[in-house]
């Protein structure tokens, strides 16, 4: 009897739906609460970007609307077709998803499409693709597969040395591209599958000082003896937010307007009344800005929910990594959570005044097919993981 | 598909897991916290900060109230000026050509690069993001210029302000000064307080006095605009009319103004006339040559008009010689001789004097002008004539008691009058005080008090220092039965509309007692001095259809000539108005100074024919 195990993973699921179809399209064993979270953020974002973009484009109110709308419906379907497949073949894959990723991230050189100095995405004529944005998915596949496929030759200090090689160099190549924000998504999903691969902790200790000596010397050593390494738009905006009103107009400037747009949403928003996000105060307002919309239209309230339901994402996505039935499903869920996270909070941290200005965009907010579906499919691929693992229980206890 | 059992997550998974969830909490918390604080603790600030943002203030200009004259005709008015503005938002980006384009305008404007930069730092200080203001009044051929080039000019434009209009050119300059940019020390003076720096205020004359009243509220316009500060459509969201300044009525009667000010022009020299009416301090006419036109203060000034001037001290044209000089008066003093002999009981009206010619105190000797000697005189014809010795004698009847001083001072000589014009000056009544504290300093010119100093002041000579104004006061005593008046311009404040919203009447500064048979002693020695055959300014008044009382003056100050005065009571002997005149370097008063009184009671009496026989005062014909 389930009922009589006080086994926490053979209880029973609650949201759990046993009938045929659903049973048939492998609904029965989804993570209702992770759907229902990332069904939200993308409904509330076609929604606000509807609302707050109507003047956006002349001619056409819906510019904006329509196009999230069906990159989300995209997205979806994309993350239902995933469900239905068993992530473990992605671990089989690994070295041919490797390749795709680093020969897409590196075409761009080439066929790329620039958008302000920066060449990121491929233009087809009816939408354009950035593989950085499906790359942070693509890696965390790929290296997750590496790490356990690997888990057993070399010593545990070669190993790291293989692991960080193998992540940062798509993460090199989309820096150079150059596109800062993603490339540190890269990172943080590279260590996130090496935290869960078992890297011990001495090694993060390690990796950690590293990261800070590099930070020091980028920021500081670098430009001090005449190498800048970064551009100075960047340099600039990762370290304005230090001293936000030391140049109100400008690299300070757009996070001290979105500091006050969301300051003025005050507890329940301004709604159509709303000005600096409505008169072109804060730019980027639909892609890395989409927050502080969403803090002066909907206040408090609408801040608030949007936060509430990535902390139910990711409480749900950490539940999974727990659930899953093999070391690979752990390893990738644990990726795909962590680099989640960390989009969640550099965004929103970016967008209240504490984090610098990174161009990541927030998962599921932000305007942006690439963007959102490659988020849809991550949220497929978590899916993939739960579903497995209740199948792999349900025989076993069925055993 | 089974999994080995030891690919199944561990304890030390576990662990991990756990740190990662207790990570993601502090995260969440972090960023739930900042929300919490930016939009719950301090939203009301970034709110205000966000409408602030949105908003560009807009500051109209309210017009200035009109002047008007007793009758209603307009002294000073506002016309539309054009004047030349920066858009500083407007301007190229590039700092070489954005300074490219400065130069060209600045040479447009007459002003050079560093000026105009000067001038745009000082108006962003005061108002950011509003258009600075280059040059005022600028022709329309910039106007038509600037059209055809605007692709040169990028932020440049043409605004129609408001300027001081004076429709009648100098007419009364002098009574109602001039406007100008209020001043930072006048900013922190409460009259001044909500002003902003770039407002214009009254900076003389009842511009200056009545300046509260004259002054508008500025209206408001409030408009939305975005980041880039244009207008956004349909983004006017409060727009406050101005509220223009109420209308000041003076009580100048344009007709004895025009003809005291041509009057004084006719014989070109430094003067002043000053005409009141006795009773209520009313002033009629109120005039200083040589003028100017205050239009000249409405438009950059060139050089040559700054020097004309500020930089030459015989001219001086903005002093206004009727309040702001310091004259000694010559025989017009007399009067004040006279009552305070015959209020001290030195004399009677009907105490003999005899004028031998000269009247010899000690080693100094005092002699009639011309060397005349009249023989035996009462008061009545020691007026008629002028003779000095009759007044020396009573100077030197007076000369340690102080009474001639009291009855100055009573009079209003010597001290400010209450006048709702600034800078009025208070002059000197040389007493035996002030002799002392001279000497006690020990100055070149210290002596003692002596006789002689009396007696030159009883001919209003030596050292006593009045102005045209005072003497008006003092007669015009004479004339009402003792009633020192407040002597003032402003007689009524009117909406736009012409109702009344404030009369100005002053109450008098004090009344002094007079004996009737004094006093008519003395109206009856300036009668027959204006009138009289015997009487010194005869030749001028002689034949003037109404009865008069008038008294000529002929001051010496040297180093200059002979300053000619008169001051005329009319009519007789119950007088109205009292009429000053004073040129200096004039000669005698029937020489000059009572030709243009006459001139001045000839406009008044023109025009109030009718209430003069009807008030039964008798005209001769």
């Amino acid at each position: 009897m389930m009922y009589a195990t006080r086994s926490r993973r053979a209880r029973p699921e609650p949201f759990a739906v046993r009938i045929g179809i659903a049973e048939r399209l492998g609904l029965a064993h989804m993570d209702w609460p992770l759907t229902i979270a990332t069904v939200a953020l993308g409904a509330f974002s076609v929604f606000t970007l509807g609302q707050a973009t109507r003047h956006d484009v002349p001619g056409s109110p819906h510019y904006y609307l329509d196009r999230q709308a069906i990159y989300c419906v995209l997205g979806l379907v994309g993350m239902l077709l995933l469900t239905r497949i068993d992530y473990s073949r992605f671990r089989e894959l690994r070295v041919g998803i490797y390749t795709f990723l680093c020969a897409s991230v590196s075409l761009v050189f080439v066929f790329g499409f620039a958008a302000r100095g920066s060449r990121r995405s491929f233009e087809f004529p009816f939408f354009s693709f950035q593989p950085s944005e499906l790359g942070k998915l693509l890696l965390v596949l790929a290296l997750a597969g590496f790490v356990i496929d690997g888990a057993r030759r070399g010593s545990p200090r070669q190993r790291t040395v293989r692991y960080l090689c193998l992540g940062l160099a798509p993460a090199a190549l989309v820096f150079l591209q150059p596109d800062l924000g993603t490339s540190m998504v890269f990172v943080v999903a590279t260590l996130a599958v090496m935290y869960f691969g078992g890297v011990p902790w001495t090694h993060f200790a390690v990796i950690g000082a590293a990261l800070i000596a590099l930070i020091a010397l980028v920021l500081v050593a670098a430009p001090a003896v005449g190498v800048p390494v970064l551009k100075g738009y960047q340099e600039q905006r990762l370290t304005s937010f230090l001293h936000p009103s030391q140049d109100a107009s400008g690299a300070g400037y757009q996070q001290n307007q979105s500091v006050v747009a969301i300051g003025s949403g005050q507890k329940t928003g301004r709604g159509d009344r709303a000005t600096q996000t409505r008169l072109d105060f804060v730019p980027e307002r639909h892609t890395d800005f989409i927050f502080a919309v969403i803090g002066e239209r909907y206040g408090f309230m609408g801040a608030a929910l949007v936060l509430s339901l990535y902390a139910l994402l990711f409480w749900r996505a950490l539940r999974i990594v727990t659930l899953s039935k093999n070391s690979y499903g752990t390893l990738v869920a644990g990726g795909i959570a962590v680099s989640l996270l960390f989009q969640v909070f550099v965004n929103v941290g970016m967008n209240l005044g504490i984090m610098p200005i990174t161009g990541i965009p927030l998962p599921l907010m932000s305007y942006g097919g690439s963007s959102v579906i490659a988020t849809f499919l991550a949220v497929g691929v978590l899916q993939s993981i739960n579903i497995q693992a209740r199948l792999s229980q349900r025989g076993r206890f069925a055993w | 598909m089974y999994e080995r059992p030891d690919d199944r997550p561990g304890p030390r998974l576990a662990l991990r897991i756990a740190v990662l969830g207790g990570v993601a909490v502090a995260l969440f918390a972090v960023l739930a916290f900042r929300l919490w604080d930016l939009q719950v603790l301090s939203g009301s600030q970034y709110l205000a900060e966000a409408k602030n943002n949105r908003t560009r203030e807009y500051k109209v200009i309210a017009p200035r109230g009109d002047i008007l004259d007793r009758d209603g005709d307009v002294l000073v008015d506002n016309r539309t000026s054009l004047a030349l503005q920066v858009n500083t938002q407007k301007l190229p980006e590039g700092p070489a050509e954005r300074k490219a384009e400065l130069r060209r305008l600045g040479k447009l404007a007459h002003m050079s690069l560093p000026k105009v930069l000067r001038t745009i730092d000082e108006q962003e200080e005061v108002a950011a993001g509003a258009p600075v203001t280059l040059r005022k009044d600028v022709g329309y051929e910039l106007v038509y210029y600037l059209e055809e080039n605007q692709r040169r000019f990028p932020g440049a434009q043409v605004q129609r302000v408001f300027v001081r209009g004076y429709p009648d050119g100098s007419r009364a300059a002098h009574v109602l000064g001039t406007v100008g940019e209020v001043n930072e020390e006048e900013l922190k003076e409460p009259p001044y307080k909500g002003l902003e720096a770039g407002d214009e205020v009254g900076k003389g004359g009842v511009e200056y006095t009545y300046d509260r009243y004259l002054r508008g509220q500025p209206g408001l316009t409030r408009i939305q605009v975005n980041a880039l500060g244009q207008p956004t459509p349909g983004g006017q969201l409060v727009s406050e009319p101005p509220a223009p300044g109420d209308n000041l009525k003076l009580t100048l009667d344009p007709a004895v103004q025009a003809a005291g000010e041509s009057a004084l022009a006719s014989r070109g020299l430094p003067g002043a006339f000053v005409t009141m009416n006795v009773d209520n301090g009313e002033i009629l006419g109120l005039g200083s040559f040589p003028t100017y036109d205050p239009t000249i203060f409405t438009k950059p000034m060139t050089q040559s008009q700054v020097n004309e001037l500020y930089r030459d001290p015989v001219l001086a044209p903005l002093t206004d010689r009727a309040t702001e000089s310091y004259y000694p008066t010559g025989s017009t003093f007399k009067i004040v001789t006279a009552l305070a002999a015959l209020e001290g009981k030195v004399i009677t009206p009907s105490t003999t004097i005899v004028d031998g010619g000269k009247l010899t105190v000690g080693t100094q000797s005092f002699q009639n002008a011309g060397g005349a000697s009249y023989g035996a005189l009462t008061l009545v014809p020691a007026l008629e004539v002028s003779s000095d010795v009759f007044f020396y004698e009573l100077g030197l009847k007076m000369w340690d008691t102080g009474q001639l001083q009291r009855w100055a001072a009573k009079l209003g000589i010597g001290k400010e009058s209450g006048l709702d014009l600034p800078g009025e000056t208070e002059g000197l009544v040389p007493n035996k005080k002030w002799r002392d504290d001279l000497a006690a300093e020990g100055l070149a010119e210290g002596r003692p008090w002596s006789a002689g100093d009396n007696i030159q002041l009883a001919t209003g000579q030596g050292d006593l220092q009045t102005n045209p104004l005072q003497m008006a006061i003092a007669y015009a005593a004479l004339g009402n039965d003792g009633t020192i008046v407040t002597p003032h311009v402003g007689m009524e404040i009117e909406d736009a509309a012409g109702r009344v919203l404030k009369e100005f009447d002053p109450k008098p500064r004090r009344k002094i007692k007079i004996d009737p048979a004094h006093r008519q002693a003395i109206m009856e020695g300036l009668h027959q001095a204006a009138q009289g055959p015997q009487g010194t300014s005869y030749g001028i008044f002689g034949g003037f259809p109404i009865e008069v009382a008038g008294k000529t003056g002929t001051a010496q100050r040297p180093p200059h000539a002979d300053q000619s005065w008169y001051v005329i009571l009319a009519p007789y002997p119950d007088p109205r108005i009292v009429t000053v005149v004073t040129m200096e370097e004039g000669g005698f008063g029937a020489e000059s100074a009572a030709p243009a009184a006459l001139q001045i009671l000839e406009a008044y009496f023109d025009k109030h024919a009718g209430s003069v026989s009807a008030s039964g005062t008798g005209l001769a014909e």
